[in-house]
């Protein structure tokens, strides 16, 4: 049984490495992808242009906006003296944000009454613009405390953060470990969805059905290449997390593989089931996206699940992805208990048997 | 018919192409796999960004942990409770919430110190600490952000309890387009560009790849039909198919999920057009250079689909990013047609942002169909 097994995960393995273009689309692109992502996937606001527009002849308008200018956040600050081009850089995306003072600013102060600022923010980039409105208003809340004579200064109350796990909130640390487990999924997924369906269009499956080899030998062959060249991917990432971005590994890497392989079998589980359902190549790929956009959008990779409605979150539960980024981010970042990995990976198997059983089932329907 | 036809007239071209375009069109009516993803992969992401995802963050669970009970800690606390935005565990000791820190099952945790009384009191700088986990740095600036938020209300609300001359300044925030900062609003437009991509460029170079793979696509060519007509009978099926597409999303969008629609119709068609011909120039050209479906869907993957949810300012701002990384961005299709698109959605007809982005895809269209046009009639020669 072990050489016809062997035998199969040989032909498998020559099926997509013999090529020597798949052979570099297997190695080279998810590379690529993990450091281009890993630092394209901020959600930080670097570099913001806003456009400000001063009414106010005083000083004080003129110290708000060096305050501003002086603020990393921020690259070019527009001057305009005009509304409608105020509007205009705004509708055309050109600033995120436009600051306008009024023209009693200064006076006010000095008067000891309520200095006026309008911010105007792009809605239609709304988590920037939330961003951006949240620095600006520190830069002016800053200044009407320093401006504030102590009997008027208000109570106040500071808030002292503290970040666990990721003490400045870098966040390749966060995206690194995420990418890790998402690429797994893209590359395990498209593999392994690709292997059936193509044998199938080009009629080899029914001779593979007809060899002396069993069902389970057969899925066993499918199952085991993809899940090598998956756990060489993550070995690969794990490598470039560690040494290329310095993301400290504080939990234990036998633990990270142990649950990597279910979390592997349930990926090449579903694949293998969307590949038997499939009738064409084409079929095969499309139907493994029409699995991984929700996959991604429903693992509170970039949002949480708490924050999904109570009926969305049971469809999580049948996520691998929503289990396995639990256990990357808590191994490199958390050092997760034991408990807590085993906690997350019953599911992967369990998600892993029932899509295996089920791809064998339909490969054992297409006997009869 | 029988006499040899002049294959360079015009009706003759004609009549190839719409019998080129015929073929393509059956093909797609009947692959389920096209409609799947045309139609059902486009309403399963309007439904997940209408009802389910939103990257508001709403009822974070945190612990809320004061050190000594007192009138002042209490109503603080209570604060807390009370936030919109967080469902609050109380405890005595911050020790009770670090396990739960590290699994996850809060994502952060609010000490009121003992000290906080006595220091409000004297004025001398009372402080709340604010533990949060940083795994995930974007849900842990909101939990800092709303804490925030909740301890200046409080503040507020104690002081207009106990009035007192202050001077200071007013901020006015106004935030347009999206007054109430509805993150369905911008996702909704993004994931018309995402259904956009996969119809141009991946569906296409799949399709086109296993003709390649079968060698229908010799085939073809050994028949009086030209290069261009080929690629012609290609494109317009999958324009069409992804312009069905993008409309019912659109219907979807504005009557369903009640995102506005403030622009023109015109507007709206012409940024998608102008769209599709560098994602179906794209997927043409992957398809020609790897000549087989399995190459070609990694390459659609990786050129297409990924840049269009990371690299086009669908989810995370283009500024921000590395400036390598903003040059790869500038020739990703998607990074032109978002921004457009929440335009005619929120704001309305922008023209001279709509002109400039649509030349710049008109110009990469060229380019990507040159390209197509050149790799796939070298095989003629």
């Amino acid at each position: 049984m072990w050489e016809r097994i062997i035998a199969l995960v040989i032909k498998e393995l020559l099926a997509i490495l013999r090529d020597p273009r798949g052979r570099m689309v297997i190695i080279v692109p998810p590379i690529l992808q993990l450091v281009v992502f890993s630092y394209a996937a901020t959600l930080e606001v670097k570099n913001a242009d806003i456009v400000i527009l001063n009414r106010d002849s005083g000083k004080w308008g003129h110290e708000l906006i060096q305050r501003i200018d002086g603020a990393p956040t921020f690259r070019n600050l527009i001057r305009t003296s005009d509304e409608r081009v105020l509007h205009d850089l705004i509708e055309r995306q050109e600033v995120i944000a436009a600051l306008q003072i009024g023209p009693t600013f200064s006076r006010d102060i000095e008067a000891r009454r309520s200095g006026d600022v309008q911010i105007i923010l792009d809605g239609r980039r709304s988590n920037a613009a939330q961003i951006v409105s949240s620095y600006l208003s520190q830069i002016v809340a800053t200044l009407a405390d320093d401006l504030a004579t102590p009997g008027q200064r208000a109570a106040s109350v500071t808030i002292a953060p503290r970040y666990w796990f990721n003490p400045n909130l870098t966040f390749v640390w966060f995206t690194v470990p995420s990418l890790v487990a998402i690429i797994a999924l893209l590359i395990g997924l498209v593999v392994t969805a690709l292997s059936v369906a193509r044998e199938r269009e080009l009629g080899t499956f029914d001779q593979l059905m007809v060899s002396p080899l069993r069902t389970h030998e057969i899925l066993i062959g499918k199952l085991t290449p993809p899940m090598m060249i998956g756990l060489v991917h993550i070995t690969l990432y794990v490598l470039a997390a560690i040494f290329l971005f310095g993301i400290p590994l504080r939990g234990s890497l036998i633990l990270l593989y142990g649950s990597a392989i279910f979390y592997l079998a349930s990926v090449v589980g579903i694949g293998l089931f969307i590949s038997s359902l499939s009738m064409t190549q084409q079929q095969a790929i499309l139907g493994a996206f029409v699995f991984i956009v929700p996959a991604v959008l429903l693992s509170g990779f970039a949002t949480p699940i708490e924050n999904m409605p109570d009926w969305l979150q049971p469809v999580t539960f049948v996520n691998p992805l929503r289990y396995f980024l639990i256990v990357v981010k808590g191994v490199f970042l958390k050092d997760i208990p034991v408990s807590e990995v085993v906690h997350n990976t019953i599911p992967l198997a369990l998600i892993a048997l029932c899509t295996l059983s089920a791809a064998a089932w339909l490969f054992r329907s297409r006997l009869e | 018919m029988r006499n040899a036809p002049n294959m360079s007239t015009a009706s003759g071209r004609t009549r190839r192409l719409a019998a080129l375009v015929r073929k393509e069109t059956y093909q797609i009516i009947r692959d389920p796999s096209s409609i799947l993803i045309a139609f059902v992969l486009p309403l399963i992401l309007l439904f997940l960004f209408g009802y389910g995802v939103s990257l508001d963050a709403t009822r974070t669970r945190i612990g809320v942990v004061v050190e000594t009970m007192t009138p002042l800690t209490q109503d603080l606390a209570s604060s807390f409770a009370a936030s919109r935005y967080f469902e609050v565990r109380q405890g005595r000791d911050r020790r009770e919430f670090e396990e739960a820190l590290v699994v996850g099952d809060v994502r952060g945790i609010v000490v009121i110190p003992d000290s906080f009384a006595a220091d409000f009191a004297a004025q001398n700088h009372p402080q709340v600490q604010v533990i949060v986990d940083g795994t995930d740095p974007n849900t842990a600036n909101f939990v800092q952000g709303y804490a925030q938020g909740v301890v200046t209300t409080w503040l507020r609300q104690r002081a207009s309890e106990t009035p007192k001359e202050t001077a200071g300044i007013t901020v006015e925030q106004r935030f347009w387009f999206n007054p109430e900062l509805t993150s369905r609003y911008f996702l909704v437009p993004g994931s018309i560009a995402i259904v956009m991509t996969l119809i141009g460029t991946l569906l296409t170079a799949l399709v086109v790849a296993r003709e390649w793979e079968r060698g229908t696509m010799e085939a073809m060519m050994a028949t009086p039909v030209t290069a261009f007509e080929l690629l012609a009978g290609k494109i317009l099926p999958y324009f069409i198919l992804a312009m069905t597409s993008m409309t019912l999303c659109v219907i979807v969008a504005v009557f369903i999920f009640g995102v506005p629609f403030r622009g023109s119709i015109l507007a709206l068609y012409a940024i998608s057009a102008a769209f599709l011909l560098p994602a179906l120039g794209q997927g043409l050209l992957i398809s020609a250079a790897t000549k087989n479906q399995f190459l070609a869907s990694q390459l659609a993957l990786l050129s297409a689909f990924l840049p269009a949810f990371l690299l086009s300012g669908f989810l995370f701002e283009i500024g921000s990013m590395p400036i390598v990384i903003q040059w790869i961005s500038a020739v990703v299709p998607a990074r032109y047609l978002i921004p457009s698109l929440q335009t005619v959605f929120l704001a309305g007809d922008v023209w001279p942002l709509f002109l400039t982005n649509i030349s710049v895809l008109l110009l990469a269209g060229a380019i990507f169909l040159g390209l197509a046009a050149r790799s796939t009639a070298k095989r003629l020669g």
